[in-house]
C-alpha cells in the first residue's frame, strides 16, 4: 500500500555565538589559510555557557511545533538524536516533551548513533506515523559536540539543531523513499566516561564516509530509478566542507545542487543537527517539486538516504524562522571566551555547589 | 544547598511553558501560579493560562556581583518584563550587550540551563528571555 | 490597657566584620548593655524578643529565643525569635511593644543580632535573598543588589533621578557614619569615589550597597507605670505600625515606589496624630542608596519622585530640614540585618535624650525608625518621642 508520509513541519535553531577559524588556529599554532583550503571551514557555531543540546533541541522543537501548526499533544512521539545528551541516563527527550508540551500521551526516547542519530529518529517516526500508530511523531538531532583541544575536530565541532515533525497530512514535503546502508566500521568513538571522542584520523574517509554515503545515494536512486540529475538539491553529512563536495564529485552530482545545503563553512559541524539542518536550509528555499536527495552519515558506521518531494504547502506556509536568519545573526568570540562558554577552562560551571 | 529534585520538577510547567493563573472572577492574570486571586480571594475561581513569551523590559539590571552558582555567567542581565498578557516576570535576558537594553524593548521567550545541582545533580532548565529580532 | 510604652535601655556593639565574636557573644554584649542602661536587674526581665534573619544559614544555629535566654543568664523567661527579613529588628521591637500594650508584661527586652561574616559573600548574598521570592527571583540569579537595581532604573527613567542624587545619598551616610563611633566604615567619601566604584549591579555601584557585617542591639522597653519609676529619660514609642506588600518585586504595582512604607507611615501617622512635617529627624533603611530616595518619599518628607533632588538639595544632611539616617545609615553604620532595626532604635533613642554628640541634632523632640524587609515586602515604622 502507497501512502503518504512526509515532513508537516521543521524549525531549526544554533547558537549567537561564532568563532573563526583564524582565532582557533592562532591558538595551536595551526596556519589558518591551508586550514580553511583542506577542510573548508570559515567559522563555526558556539553555545553560550546556558546552551546544551536539550536547549537547542527545545528551541528547534517550538520552532517546529510553530511552522507546522498543529496541537503538540496530537505528537505521539518524540525522539531526539544526539551525541552529546546533558545527561548519560536520563532523556534528553522528555525535556523537549514537555517544553513543547506534549506529554503525557506519547512515547519518547533518546538515540546515539554518531552523527545519523537524528535522520534515523526521522525513519523511526515514519514507520509509527505508517503504521497508524501516531499521528504526529518529531525527530531531533541536535548537538554541542567537542573537540579535544588541538585536534583538527575543534575547527569543526559546532553546536546546534533541526526538528521535524512527520505526520501523513498537509505535508511541506513527502518523503518518497528511505535506504540506510549499515556496517560496523570503528572511524570515530567515544568510550563511557571520556570527555572527548577519538577518531581512525584518515580511516574516517573513505573506508567510512565516502564508502557509506555514495553506497547509499546509489542504492536509493537505483531503487526509484533516479539518476543524479533528477534531484533540483541534494545535501549529505558535513564533516566539514570538503567531504560532502567530494561525495558529490564522485556521484556525479552537480556542485551547484549541494550549495544551498553546505553549512558547515560557516557553521561548523552540528553533528547530529548537520544533515537535518542542510536539508532544512533547503526547504527555506525549495518550491513545489523540487526533489532533494539526504543523506547522513553517522560514524561507526552508517548513512541513512531520503528522496524528498517538496509540496506546494510548503510555499503557503513558508517557515518563518528560517535558518538565513539564525545565521545571519551573529557575534564573534575570541578563543578565550569560546574556551570559557564550552567548559574548557577548569572549573568553569554553571550550577549550585 | 542543594534541595530534593521535586522542588523543581513540581515547577516545570511554569518553567518551561510560562504557566500562570487566570482569574475567571475578575479577569487578572498573574505569573507564577497561585491558588487564589489576592483581589477576589474566595470569591474568585483561578484556571491555569499558558503565556505566550512576548513581551517588552521594564526594567533591568546588569548583575556583575553574582548569586552563589552564576559566577561564570557574570556578567549577566536580570530584568523584570511586562508580559503582553499582563503579569511581570523576572528573568535573565540573554545573547545581549548590555549597551543593546532599554525600557520598553521587544523580548521574546527563549529555554536555557538556568543552574545546575552541583556536577551530579539534575540540570533546572527554564525561561530566559533575549531582545525580539 | 492603654498606658504608653518607653525605651528605658539601649544597648548595641560595634558594627563591622568582627572575626573573634559568635552570635551569642554579639546578642549577650549588646543585651547587657542595655540592661544597665536601663538600670534593671535581670530578674526585672519578663519577656524576650529577638530579631535575627537568618542565623540558620549564617550560623547553622536556630532556636534563637532559647540560646539567647540561655547566654544571658535569663533561663526560664519566655523567650521568642522575630522573623521578617532585614526588618526582623524592628518586628522584634514591634512585639516587644505589644506584649506591654496588651497588659501582659511590663518589661521586655527586644534585641536584634546577625553573624553574616563566617561565610562566603556569594553565599552571603543568596541567604540574603531569602527575602526575596526563593522560586522566581533567586532562582533566576537575581541578588538583592540587582533587585534594588531594577528599582533605581525605573525611580530614574520615571523621575529623572540621576545617578549623582542617588550616590549623594552615600556621600552623606558616610559624613555622619564619622560621627559615630560604633559604625563600619566611619570615614569619607567623594560623590566622585561613589560613582566610580566597582559595579556590583548596573546602575549601582560598591558604594551604594550597605556591607555584610556582623552586630547586635538591644533596648529594654518599659510599661509607662515602670518607666516613671525607674528611668529619667523615658522615650516613648508613640505609634508603631507595619504593612506587607507583595514578596516579590515584579508583583508591586510599582517598582518606582515602596507601597508597604507609604502604607505603614499612612498609618503611623493616623495613630501618632501628626504630619510627616512635624518628624524632625528619621532613621531610614537605606540598604542601598536608591532605597533611602524610595524611603523618604514613602515616609512623606517630599512628593513621590523628589527624593533625589531632595538629597542633592542637602534637606536631608546633618543640618538639613530633615537629617536623614545621623547613625551612618546602613550604609555607613553597617547593616547586621537582623540587628538594624533596634539599632535604629538606639540611635533615636540617643538623639531624643541629647546624647548623640556631635552628630546630636539639636532639641530633637520627635523622630522617626522605618526598617524594611526584602524589597519591600515588609515595612516597620515607629514613632518615637520625649515629653
Amino acid at each position: 500500500m502507497k501512502m503518504d508520509v512526509g515532513i508537516v513541519g521543521y524549525g531549526v535553531y544554533i547558537p549567537r555565538y561564532r568563532i573563526k577559524t583564524e582565532e582557533i588556529a592562532k591558538v595551536w599554532g595551526d596556519d589558518a589559510g591551508s586550514i580553511k583550503n583542506s577542510l573548508l571551514i570559515y567559522e563555526k557555531t558556539v553555545p553560550a555557557l546556558d546552551e546544551d543540546t536539550a536547549t537547542i533541541a527545545v528551541e528547534s522543537a517550538r520552532n517546529a511545533v510553530q511552522h507546522a501548526r498543529i496541537n503538540p499533544k496530537e505528537i505521539g512521539s518524540i525522539y531526539v538524536g544526539s551525541e552529546s545528551h546533558p545527561y548519560v541516563v536520563k532523556p534528553t527527550s522528555t525535556i523537549v516533551a514537555a517544553a513543547i508540551d506534549a506529554v503525557p500521551d506519547m512515547t519518547a526516547a533518546d538515540y546515539e548513533f554518531a552523527c545519523k542519530a537524528g535522520t534515523a529518529a526521522i525513519q523511526t517516526t515514519m514507520g509509527l506515523v505508517k503504521s497508524g500508530m501516531i499521528k504526529y511523531g518529531m525527530a531531533v538531532g541536535a548537538d554541542t559536540s567537542q573537540g579535544k583541544p588541538g585536534d583538527a575536530l575543534e575547527y569543526t565541532a559546532s553546536a546546534g539543531g533541526a526538528a521535524y515533525i512527520i505526520g501523513k497530512d498537509n505535508l511541506i514535503a513527502r518523503i518518497l523513499d528511505t535506504y540506510s546502508y549499515t556496517t560496523d566500521t570503528p572511524d570515530f568513538w567515544r568510550r563511557e566516561g571520556q570527555e572527548f571522542p577519538s577518531h581512525g584520523a584518515r580511516f574516517t574517509g573513505q573506508p567510512a564516509y565516502f564508502k557509506h554515503v555514495i553506497e547509499a545515494a546509489k542504492e536509493i536512486m537505483k531503487r526509484n530509478n533516479l539518476k543524479p540529475e533528477d534531484f533540483d538539491y541534494a545535501v549529505f553529512h558535513q564533516p566539514n566542507g570538503k567531504f560532502p563536495l567530494k561525495a558529490a564529485e564522485i556521484l556525479g552530482i552537480e556542485k551547484k545542487r549541494l550549495e544551498t545545503g553546505l553549512l558547515t563553512p560557516y557553521i561548523g559541524n552540528t553533528y547530529s543537527g548537520s544533515t537535518m539542518l542542510g536539508l532544512a536550509r533547503i526547504l527555506d528555499d525549495a518550491v513545489s517539486g523540487d526533489r532533494v536527495l539526504a543523506v547522513s552519515y553517522g560514524s561507526g558506521a552508517g548513512s541513512d538516504a531520503f528522496i524528498i518531494e517538496v509540496t506546494k504547502e510548503n510555499e503557503k506556509r513558508r517557515n518563518s524562522k528560517p535558518l538565513k536568519a539564525y545565521m545571519d545573526r551573529k557575534e564573534y568570540v575570541e578563543y578565550s571566551t569560546y574556551a570559557k562558554f564550552k567548559g574548557k577552562i577548569k572549573g568553569v560551571k554553571l550550577e549550585k555547589p | 544547598m542543594s534541595r530534593g529534585v521535586a522542588v523543581h520538577w513540581r515547577l516545570i510547567p511554569q518553567r518551561y511553558n510560562l504557566v500562570g493563573t487566570e482569574c475567571k472572577n475578575c479577569g487578572e492574570k498573574f505569573f507564577p501560579l497561585r491558588q487564589l486571586c489576592p483581589n477576589c480571594r474566595r470569591s474568585g475561581d483561578v484556571r491555569e493560562v499558558k503565556y505566550s513569551g512576548e513581551g517588552e523590559i521594564y526594567s533591568y539590571t546588569i548583575v556583575h556581583t553574582p548569586s552563589e552558582g552564576f559566577e561564570f555567567m557574570k556578567p549577566y542581565v536580570i530584568g523584570v518584563i511586562k508580559l503582553v498578557e499582563g503579569p511581570f516576570i523576572t528573568a535573565q535576558i540573554v545573547d545581549c550587550k548590555p549597551e543593546d537594553l532599554e525600557i520598553g524593548k521587544k523580548v521574546e521567550l527563549v529555554f536555557r540551563k538556568v543552574i545546575a545541582d552541583g556536577s551530579n545533580g539534575i540540570i533546572r532548565y527554564g525561561y530566559k528571555f533575549k531582545l525580539k529580532e | 490597657m492603654s498606658g504608653r510604652v518607653a525605651i528605658i535601655g539601649i544597648g548595641i556593639t560595634e558594627f563591622g566584620e568582627l572575626w573573634d565574636q559568635r552570635y551569642r557573644d554579639l546578642i549577650t554584649k549588646a543585651g547587657t548593655k542595655a540592661i544597665i542602661d536601663a538600670g534593671i536587674e535581670g530578674e526585672d526581665i519578663e519577656g524576650l524578643y529577638i530579631g535575627s534573619m537568618s542565623p540558620g544559614l549564617f550560623s547553622g544555629q536556630e532556636h534563637i529565643g532559647a540560646l539567647v535566654a540561655d547566654y544571658s543568664g535569663l533561663i526560664g523567661i519566655p523567650a521568642v525569635r522575630v522573623e521578617g527579613a532585614c526588618a526582623s529588628g524592628s518586628l522584634a521591637l514591634r512585639e516587644a511593644y505589644l506584649a506591654i500594650k496588651s497588659g501582659e508584661m511590663d518589661i521586655v527586652v527586644a534585641g536584634g543580632v546577625e553573624k553574616m561574616t563566617d561565610v562566603s559573600a556569594s553565599y552571603a548574598t543568596v541567604t540574603l535573598m531569602g527575602a526575596g521570592d526563593q522560586e522566581w527571583e533567586t532562582f533566576k540569579g537575581a541578588t538583592f543588589p540587582s533587585i534594588y537595581a531594577l528599582m533605581a532604573r525605573r525611580h530614574m527613567f520615571e523621575y529623572g533621578t540621576t545617578i549623582e542624587q542617588i550616590s549623594q545619598v552615600a556621600v552623606k551616610s558616610h559624613d555622619n557614619a564619622c560621627l559615630n563611633p560604633n559604625a563600619q566604615f566611619p570615614f569619607r567619601v567623594t560623590l566622585d569615589q561613589v560613582m566610580r566604584s566597582s559595579l556590583i549591579a548596573d546602575p549601582l555601584r560598591l558604594l551604594h550597597c550597605s556591607p555584610l557585617s556582623d552586630g547586635a542591639a538591644a533596648v529594654v522597653l518599659a510599661s509607662e507605670e515602670k518607666a516613671k519609676e525607674l528611668s529619667k529619660n523615658p522615650v516613648w514609642i508613640r505609634a508603631s505600625s507595619t504593612a506587607t506588600d507583595t514578596l516579590a518585586l515584579h508583583d508591586r504595582k510599582s517598582l518606582s515606589r515602596m507601597d508597604s512604607t507609604i502604607l505603614a507611615a499612612g498609618k503611623a501617622y493616623k495613630k501618632a496624630g501628626i504630619k510627616p512635617k512635624d518628624i524632625e529627624f528619621a532613621e531610614v533603611h537605606d540598604c542601598f542608596s536608591i532605597a533611602e530616595i524610595l524611603a523618604i518619599e514613602g515616609l512623606g518628607f517630599c512628593g513621590i519622585g523628589e527624593g533625589g533632588r531632595l538629597t542633592e538639595g542637602g534637606d536631608t544632611a546633618l543640618d538639613g530640614r530633615i537629617p536623614i539616617n545621623t547613625s551612618g545609615g546602613l550604609k555607613g553604620k553597617g547593616h547586621p540585618v537582623g540587628a538594624t532595626g533596634i539599632a535604629q532604635a538606639v540611635e533615636a533613642t540617643l538623639q531624643l535624650r541629647g546624647d548623640a554628640g556631635k552628630r546630636q541634632v539639636k532639641d530633637a523632640r520627635l523622630g522617626l525608625i522605618h526598617n524594611v524587609g526584602g524589597s519591600g515586602a515588609t515595612t516597620v515604622i515607629h514613632i518615637l518621642e520625649v515629653d
